[in-house]
């Protein structure tokens, strides 16, 4: 593994993606992407509708396999591990479309997020040991400050995750991802059906999350606002490949990524 | 979309909360001892306490039922193979079946009374219990990978499938011999005497004494109480809600799908198999006709009836539907056919008279009983609806 520092052209990656390919029967959603992330980063992927983003992102966090590729995570070859041992190895996600565990309490959903930092065995539940005891108490108090931190009003905490807000459960979302601990946070649209406002807040939030946690974040996003203020880097795929990468200034003028959104002139 | 308004809900838990934790332990300890001192108000061999052991019995089936159906959503229609599995654990262990073990001189293990005479196998009920447990955890497990690629319906379909393979070993296993006299099972004749519970500082069990059955009963439904309460408010318990609201996120939360899945499965099975060992002694006999796909559906029905995944409600289910079968159809209601005139067995239509019951809590009350909060909330909002699967199950 000693070139791919040279193929992916970043050494110290927290995270190296090499010619990673992803085919479903006939169709090649994604095509042999080569893409690194230098840790303590905020990082984006941008393309149009159907570009490969969220089946990448499938890719890295393991829901998917990837058909070619290898995909390499603090040092550990992460290709096709199970998404639970990629969790535990530090990698955390949010989705599109919100996917909490809707009749869970927000407070719940965090603690399940906090799954694989807990020891419980199930006989050492069944007998409530004090050493599950003490570990009750502490995740549910992380779990607290985790929602506090990300900006949960204290009388959401116990309300089923399917009365909150949309914002909220965004909120909550982004807390049960950080429950885990992670090094790396995958977030997969997470201003969508924001206002300018909240959008704002959110990515001073990333930031924030960056310079007090020091973690590593990747960043698929439609909103160019959000992605040209807070992207150290941005790479673009259309049609499942990558076209071009390197700072927003550049990506910006770069006539691959206008004319995979604005279409080609005649 | 609906009346509910959020915030004077949540003034309500939040409220409640404080007072219901209060009120609901006093309220536990008062049901809990009712259960103890109710045999002293009926004569010892009555039928009212035979019929309240089977009942308790089903109680301790149904809530391992609750693990896997309610608690993980993984539907099981194959439920019976653990009552099978446990009550031959007793046929085994605790009878004259196996009379050649020893040279004809019998095994005997922390056993007094008559059966310390026997030839065959003979050991503790305890041990049996222990054993029926072990061995259904695993035969739960065993069921269940196949299942762990599989979703819905189709865990469904392996689960009935296994259900009927155990129940027709249990039928022909008068001809599987594991050495040459031990066969597996006596078919349709059945194993039987069965040794009776024999535990030290409690009073004879015999057919005329149903007390201390009772006792014996009630004590390991508290049990499994217990352990569903226990479990339910764990880490693995929050894990197979979370496996049951959504696989994709569970996972990618840090919880492995397939520990989390069989151990469902295996804590479910071994209450399925530690009832089936007591049913075993205590109904006298192992015979392959009480392991039809029937009874499946019958301790499905209880859990449905009560409420998917809320403790209480299986308990008030696994009760109501065992005294509607024991007692209300057979020593009630029999009678009704013929004062209007018609000749029938009531109980031949029991699981027509199920099924009725099914349809009209469905319309009436669709979350059961006493609904666990979080299927009140998915029936009435429609939360929790199916959504696109993106994962690739491994196991």
């Amino acid at each position: 593994m000693s070139d791919s520092g040279d193929r992916t052209g970043a050494d110290g990656a927290i995270l190296r993606a090499a010619g990673v390919s992803k085919a479903f029967g006939g169709l090649v959603a994604v095509d042999d992407v080569t893409f690194s992330i230098p840790p303590r980063s905020i990082v984006s992927i941008i393309g149009p509708n159907g570009a490969g983003k969220t089946t990448f992102f499938n890719m890295l966090t393991g829901l998917y396999k990837p058909t070619r590729g290898q995909v390499v995570f603090d040092g550990k070859d992460i290709t096709g591990r199970r998404p639970d041992i990629i969790t535990s190895l530090g990698v955390a996600r949010t989705f599109q479309n919100i996917r909490l565990f809707e009749t869970m309490s927000a407070i719940e959903n965090v603690l399940v997020g906090q799954h694989s930092r807990m020891k419980a065995t199930i006989f050492g539940s069944i007998l409530r040991t004090p050493r599950v005891r003490r570990e009750e108490r502490e995740v549910r108090e992380r779990a607290r400050e985790t929602l506090a931190y990300a900006g949960l009003s204290e009388p959401a905490l116990e309300e089923m995750a399917a009365n909150l807000s949309y914002g909220d459960q965004r909120r909550v979302e982004i807390a049960r991802a950080l429950a885990s601990d992670p090094t790396l946070l995958l977030l997969d649209e997470p201003t969508a059906g924001m206002n300018p406002q909240e959008s704002a807040r959110l990515t001073a939030f990333m930031e924030q999350l960056r310079d007090e946690r020091g973690i590593t974040i990747l960043l698929i996003e439609h909103d160019m606002r959000v992605v040209m203020g807070v992207s150290e880097r941005i790479t673009v795929l259309d049609h499942g490949e990558k076209i071009a990468e390197g700072p927003p200034e550049d990506v910006r003028k770069e006539p691959r990524v206008v004319e995979a959104y604005l279409g080609k002139q005649d | 979309m609906s009346a509910i308004d959020p915030l004077r809900d949540r003034r309500e838990t939040l409220a409640g909360l404080a007072r219901s934790r209060q009120a609901s332990r006093a309220f536990t300890g008062l049901v809990i001892f009712g259960a103890i001192v109710l045999p002293f108000f009926y004569p010892s061999g009555s039928g009212f306490i035979d019929d309240s052991t089977t009942a308790l019995a089903y109680v301790v089936m149904a809530l391992g039922l609750n693990i896997v159906v309610g608690f993980a959503g993984l539907l099981d229609l194959g439920y019976v193979a653990f009552f099978a599995i446990g009550a031959f654990t007793t046929g085994w262990f605790a009878s004259a079946f196996y009379a050649d073990a020893n040279g004809g001189a019998g095994i005997h293990l922390f056993v007094t009374g008559p059966a310390a005479e026997l030839p065959g196998i003979h050991m503790n009920f305890l041990l049996v219990l222990v054993a029926a447990v072990v061995l259904t955890a695993v035969a739960g497990a065993l069921i269940g990978l196949p299942t762990l690629r599989l979703r819905g319906d189709y865990i469904a379909i392996v689960t009935l499938a296994f259900g009927e393979i155990v129940g027709r070993v249990a039928i022909n296993g008068d001809e599987i011999k594991l050495a040459q006299d031990y066969p597996l099972t006596r078919g349709r004749q059945g194993i039987t005497p069965v040794d009776k519970i024999d535990l030290p500082f409690v009073d004879q069990f015999t057919s005329l004494n149903l007390r201390p059955w009772y006792w014996t009963a009630l004590g390991l439904a508290l049990l499994t109480l217990f352990v569903n309460f226990r479990l339910r408010d764990s880490r693995l318990g929050r894990a197979w809600i979370a496996v049951r609201e959504d696989e994709v996120a569970a996972a990618s939360m840090g919880v492995p799908l397939v520990r989390t899945k069989l151990l469902a499965y295996a804590t479910g099975a071994a209450f399925g198999g530690m009832s089936g060992a007591f049913l075993g002694s205590y109904l006298n006999t192992v015979n392959a006709d009480q392991f039809e796909f029937s009874f499946s559906i019958f301790i499905l029905a209880m859990i449905i009836l009560g409420g998917l995944g809320s403790i209480w409600g299986v308990v008030v289910g696994a009760i109501a539907l065992s005294f509607i079968n024991n007692r209300l159809i057979p020593d009630v209601f029999n009678t009704w056919p013929a004062k209007v005139g018609l000749d029938f067995d009531l109980t031949e239509l029991s699981f027509g008279i199920f099924g009725f019951l099914l349809v009209i809590m469905m319309v009436l009350r669709p979350a059961g009983l006493l609904p666990e909060r979080r299927r009140r909330l998915e029936l009435a909002e429609g939360v929790g609806a199916g959504e696109e699967d993106l994962y690739e199950a491994r196991a």
